[in-house]
């Protein structure tokens, strides 16, 4: 499924006081390619994990149903892994306030 | 008690799904889980709705308690099975429940919602009708409770556990990071306190890790399992997964969940609070 127009990454940003916070989000998609525009099929039931920049578990949530998670942190590195059944997924990021970091995963 | 009358894997439940003295509960965090998709025949507690007092802060009282399970026709007798997201967190802390009411046979699937999903088991939306019980409880069994006055007495005598992630015992974080970090409360940790993040006592995929390498885990840490032992978290949902694993799996007595926590420690005047590593 190609969806051409759909904003890519993470749920809406509005209400998310950006000048406080370290966003850190994005959206879990199965069975596409990593070619500029979102496609593939949200992943609903993903845990999505956050590890610090040593590598020890910070906070874990699961996909919403339009694939997409979000986590609050600090500025830094982190490390973003994906769980889902039958794929593994790590993506290491370096978060900053003010500016989200919006990922699309392709698993 | 013990992994082996504490812990059900998910073969188990596949194969007592219609067992009748068996009640699956699910809880969780996120409480839209349950309606996306459940284990069969599964009901659902409501963390903050049906397991918090909601005018004072406190858990609710025996009467409610009993009215909630004899709702959802949970007997005295019954097995309860139960499991959640966020690697258990809830779920743990609604086992504590059961046991401070002393219910007799209370369970937790070994790796929880996640597991069963990662393995890719059916889930279902329907909701069971269950026929009403009467179910007595007994009165709370504050033996695994820990309040505040117990726990700054504590300071340089008991174990005291920490089980917040490091950026929240350090101070640099005042919540989880999937939550919206709160202003005006304090930050930092009980000084004495050991740092021993509940995740180090999960693998990646929400089940236990053994209870050698659980027992390793606390020692390295500097707990003496000849104490007793505090642990705490932020609102006592994360301590109760490591209350669980003291108290239930590595079988200590004299284990217990502070589950006001630093919500309510890191609110009171004046008393000691350390940061850093």
């Amino acid at each position: 499924m190609r969806t051409c127009g759909a904003t890519p990454g993470g749920p809406d940003l509005a209400g998310v006081d950006l000048a406080n916070q370290t966003v850190i989000q994005g959206a879990v998609l199965r069975g596409g390619v990593s070619d500029g525009v979102p496609n593939g099929a949200p992943v609903g039931n993903a845990y999505v994990r956050l590890l610090d920049s040593n590598g020890e578990f910070t906070a874990e949530v699961p996909t919403n149903s339009e694939g997409q998670f979000r986590f609050f942190a600090a500025p830094g590195s982190w490390t973003v892994v994906v769980l889902a059944h039958g794929a593994r997924e790590e993506v290491k990021v370096q978060a900053q306030k003010g500016t989200p970091i919006d990922l699309v995963i392709h698993i | 008690m013990s992994r082996a009358t504490s812990l059900v894997s998910t073969e188990w439940v596949q194969e007592n799904l219609s067992n009748k003295n068996v009640v699956f509960v699910e809880v969780d965090e996120d409480t839209t889980l349950y309606e996306k998709g459940h284990i069969d025949g599964a009901i659902t507690f409501h963390w903050r709705e049906d397991l918090q007092d909601g005018l004072i802060r406190d858990l609710i009282s025996k009467e409610k308690f009993e009215a909630l399970l004899s709702k959802n026709g949970i007997s005295n007798d019954s097995t309860v099975v139960l499991y959640g997201g966020n690697n258990n967190w809830f779920a743990t802390y609604a086992f504590w429940y059961f046991k401070i009411y002393g219910h007799q046979d209370v369970r937790l699937i070994d790796g929880g919602r996640k597991l069963w999903e990662l393995k890719g088991l059916p889930l279902v939306t329907e909701v069971p009708s269950r026929t009403a019980s009467r179910y007595v409880a007994k009165e709370r069994d504050n033996s695994i409770r820990a309040f505040r006055d117990q726990v700054i007495a504590s300071i340089g005598i008991k174990n005291i556990v920490d089980v917040r992630s490091p950026a929240e015992f350090s101070g640099e974080l005042a919540a989880p990071a999937h939550l919206p970090q709160e202003g005006g409360q304090i930050k930092g940790h009980i000084p004495g306190a050991k740092n021993i993040p509940w995740s180090k006592a999960a693998n990646e995929d929400g089940t236990f890790r053994s209870n050698e390498e659980l027992a390793e885990l606390y020692k390295a840490a500097g707990v003496d399992f000849a104490k007793e032992t505090i642990a705490y978290c932020r609102i006592g949902e994360r301590s109760a997964f490591s209350w669980f694993v003291l108290h239930e799996l590595l079988d200590l007595q004299n284990v217990t969940n502070y589950d006001g926590s630093w919500t309510e420690y890191g609110s009171l005047v004046g008393v000691p609070v350390a940061v850093g590593a």
